[in-house]
């Protein structure tokens, strides 16, 4: 195989691979900033997520219970951002971010003593059984989590558009005032998201320590959830979206590592940041002074 | 379904001290368009307010179909078929026209099966008088379809007696016609009962049955509109059988342009194109007035004049000048800006009376040099002089100037913008939400600014104003100049059917 194909092959696999936690965390963010609300905590609860499924993992020697127990620990502590956030003058973009503190926190402080034990990993699908060469059959071996994400944006699609609990988010996070002539509870539903948005989160978090790169330590996490807020913003909050959002940034976190392994041996660190300088590409094309951005919920608090 | 009657017995309204209505009546008879008139502030939305179950009436009571019956929170009117139509819509401006109608229903089924419910949705649009496109997103609608949304919901919400909240401020006077003659046609055909809640004279002569007339809070006459002058509706509304002095218009416009816009472009906003005018010119001792529908391009036009907005392309020109509206220019060349919400555009509403009222001078000297040092004295005593001046009523002159009302808050604004020598003066919306008084005063301002000699430009949404005031008038539509006319022996519905677009 030549060096080209060698790199092509290796930015799909992590496109495929590399996205999914992006695809958890910006559905999730999607979720919660639809109903009028930020999270920058996310980040948080990702860490927190893969630390409370790594460990339940390792406890009952089935990582999809970690998966469940990684969605439950994120909605538990978005419950605390959306309820703290519902109180008068709380500012959820201050907020968010003492919730991501909090998250990494707690996860680092219980996870110690799961850093050296090995928990049971998620299992893959190997979809590459057709192919010869043994790159493309470890590139196509996907984790079955890929396709719950992707599964997971088309139900939100139909959510926002087909069901009486979508149209309410969409309701609350557009219009405030529409909404209490509707006798609608703002805080309520907005709670709702972002507890629910949290548990997608979780579940990005789960992914990371049970799949790719599939063990705990306090490095785990290289700032997916804070980039899931520029990705919804590129996504336009719309879900279907946030998957090709997701697949660019996998194949841009892919970039480093498969230019190591051609043996380009100098300056591919510097390929490593190339999903950050994406995320400064994209906000910068995309954000421009003096304009309203496209499809952003009305009652966002960055947008006004 | 037919139309409700409704009465108010005695109602009245106390918060904490103040008394915002004192045993006001009003009978509105079924099928029937009756208009509840009165200034800003004369108890108008307080009672309708109470009569939807938003406030509790301290005393009184309510009759519909002459039985008496308890209001105590919005759901007790939408279960007796009392609906009202918002002055600020509610509906959900990134929603379609059919979500946003599904969504205000009681009941909504958990999950929505839309080729049913868009088949009702047609099947109900089809026995309405007028229509609205169903797939259409509220928010890329004019305000004028977005109004007559908000009456369909109503009459899908199957209401009864239908309240309008001043429903013509945000409409051209074709789209305002339309709309309450449309209205005027469910009531008299007997399916509704509409309370139109307004201020315009004219709309009350040509589409309201009877009038209730309130005034700071109390009771102040009522008729059939038939039998009623405007003359005597003016002397109910403002006590004081006054017709506001007209205008002194004195001197023709000079020949040296003052202001000249070329090839100005914008960004647009959210959907809505940007600014596209190719030249506009204003001339000392004249008033241009931009007339055009809401969310036109006025707003950027004004931004981009009072230095709120950065132009793509383009150039600003005063007394033959580029002009970036630089704090140094706006000084060297006195350009003065009124802008929309003084509160929110022109104010600090923070900082005390005093010191808005020296924000355009407070860092020069008597000589225009620039100080260091600011002269305490010299700006109490400019403040003492324009409050005095222009009648600002006050507490004090160290109180935020976000306590004050809106009138005199406008009456700061204008006080300093119009202090010193004015070359240029930008104006946009000058008299919303002021009472007759005061909207007089202001105008009456405006046209002494340009009686000597400054250049003006009046930005406004109510056309009445700029006929009244305007030497010239220039209609925009979608940011574009579409249509220009000397303001003597300009027709009122020509220009609406510019700013409709449709000419």
């Amino acid at each position: 195989m030549g060096a080209l194909e060698t790199v092509t092959v290796a930015m799909v696999a992590g496109a495929l691979r590399v996205s999914t936690p992006f695809l958890f965390v910006s559905l999730g963010e999607c979720l919660t900033e639809r109903s009028g609300r930020i999270n920058l905590g996310n980040e948080g609860v990702l860490v927190l997520g893969a630390m409370v499924a790594y460990a339940t993992s390792y406890h009952t020697g089935n990582p999809w219970l970690g998966v469940v127990a990684g969605a439950i620990a994120g909605a538990l502590l978005g419950a605390v951002h959306g309820g703290v956030c519902s109180l008068a003058r709380v500012n959820d973009v201050a907020m968010g971010i003492a919730i991501m503190l909090a998250g990494t926190g707690i996860a680092f402080f219980f996870g110690k003593p799961y850093v050296q034990p090995v928990a049971p990993q998620l299992p893959r699908l190997p979809l590459g059984f057709w192919a010869s060469a043994p790159p493309v059959k470890s590139a196509l071996s996907v984790s079955p989590l890929f396709f719950i994400g992707l599964a997971a944006a088309f139900a939100m699609h139909w959510f926002f558009r087909a069901t009486r609990m979508g149209l309410r988010v969409r309701i609350v996070g557009d219009s405030a005032d529409a909404a209490r002539a509707l006798g609608l509870s703002i805080d309520r539903i907005r709670l709702f998201a972002t507890a629910a948005g949290s548990a997608l989160a979780g579940i990005g978090g789960a992914f990371l320590s049970l799949s790719y790169p599939g063990s705990w330590n306090e490095g785990l996490s290289s700032g997916q959830g804070l980039m899931a807020v520029a990705l919804v913003v590129f996504a336009r909050w719309n879900p279907l979206n946030c998957v090709i959002a997701a697949l660019i940034f996998g194949a841009a976190g892919a970039l480093g590592p498969s230019l190591q392994t051609v043996g380009v041996t100098k300056g591919y660190y510097l390929f490593y940041a190339a999903p950050y300088v994406v995320t400064l590409v994209i906000l910068a094309a995309t954000v421009r002074p003096g304009r309203a951005l496209r499809g952003m919920p009305g009652e966002l608090s960055i947008g006004r | 379904m037919s139309a409700l009657a409704v009465e108010a017995v005695a109602i009245s309204k106390r918060f904490g001290a103040f008394t915002a209505l004192a045993d006001v009546s009003m009978k509105v008879a079924p099928a029937s368009v009756h208009a509840l008139l009165g200034e800003n502030g004369a108890g108008k939305s307080t009672l309708v307010k109470c009569l939807l179950g938003y406030y509790r009436a301290d005393e009184g009571s309510f009759l519909i179909d002459g039985r008496e019956e308890i209001i105590g929170r919005p759901a007790d009117a939408d279960r007796l078929g009392l609906g009202m139509v918002y002055q600020h819509f509610t509906l959900v401006p990134a929603m379609t026209v059919a979500e946003n109608l599904v969504m205000s229903r009681a009941a909504v089924p958990a999950v929505i099966d839309w080729g049913r419910e868009l088949a009702a949705l047609e099947a109900f649009m089809a026995r309405m008088p007028f229509r609205v496109k169903l797939t259409a997103e509220v928010g890329t609608l004019a305000a004028g379809e977005r109004q007559k949304t908000e009456i369909l919901k109503q009459l899908y919400l199957q209401r009864r007696f239908l309240v309008l909240d001043e429903p013509t401020s945000v409409l051209t006077p074709q789209e305002a016609d339309e709309m309450l003659s449309l209205v005027q046609g469910l009531a008299h055909g007997g399916s509704i009962s509409v309370l139109i809640i307004t201020h315009k004279l004219k709309e009350v002569a040509r589409f309201a049955d009877d009038v209730t007339v309130l005034r700071r809070g109390r009771f102040a006459g009522r008729g059939a509109t038939a039998r009623l002058g405007a003359a005597e509706l003016t002397a109910m509304m403002i006590g004081e059988p006054q017709v506001p002095a007209s205008l002194q218009r004195r001197g023709a416009p000079m020949a040296a342009e003052r202001l000249r816009v070329r090839a100005l472009r914008t960004a647009g906003d959210a959907g809505r194109p940007g600014l596209a005018i190719d030249t506009l010119s204003v001339f000392p001792r004249e008033i241009v007035g931009i007339a055009g529908v809401s969310g036109n391009g006025q707003k950027d036009l004004a931004e981009v004049l009072g230095g709120q907005r950065i132009a793509e392309s383009g150039e600003v020109i005063v007394a033959g000048e580029t002009y970036t509206a630089t704090r140094a220019e706006a000084q060297a060349r006195g350009v003065r800006v009124l802008p929309e919400e003084p509160l929110r555009n022109g104010c600090v509403p923070r900082m005390s009376v005093s010191d808005n009222l020296n924000l355009r001078s407070f860092d020069r000297d008597a000589a225009g040099a620039p100080r260091l040092w600011l002269d305490g004295a010299a700006m109490a005593e400019r403040a003492r002089r324009m409050i005095a001046g222009y009648g600002v009523r006050a507490p004090s002159r160290e109180v935020p100037i976000g306590v004050l009302s809106g009138g005199n808050v406008q009456r700061c604004v204008l006080a300093r913008e119009l202090d010193g020598e004015v070359q240029l003066l930008i104006v946009a919306n000058p008299c919303f939400g002021l009472d007759v008084k005061a909207v007089a005063e202001v105008r009456a301002r405006i046209m002494a600014a340009r009686n000597g000699g400054a250049a003006v430009l009046l930005i406004s949404e109510d056309l009445d104003e700029i006929l009244e005031l305007a030497d010239r008038i220039v209609v925009m539509h979608d940011g574009r100049i579409v249509h220009q006319t000397p303001a003597a022996g300009a027709d009122a519905q020509t220009i609406g059917a510019h700013m409709l677009g449709s000419h």
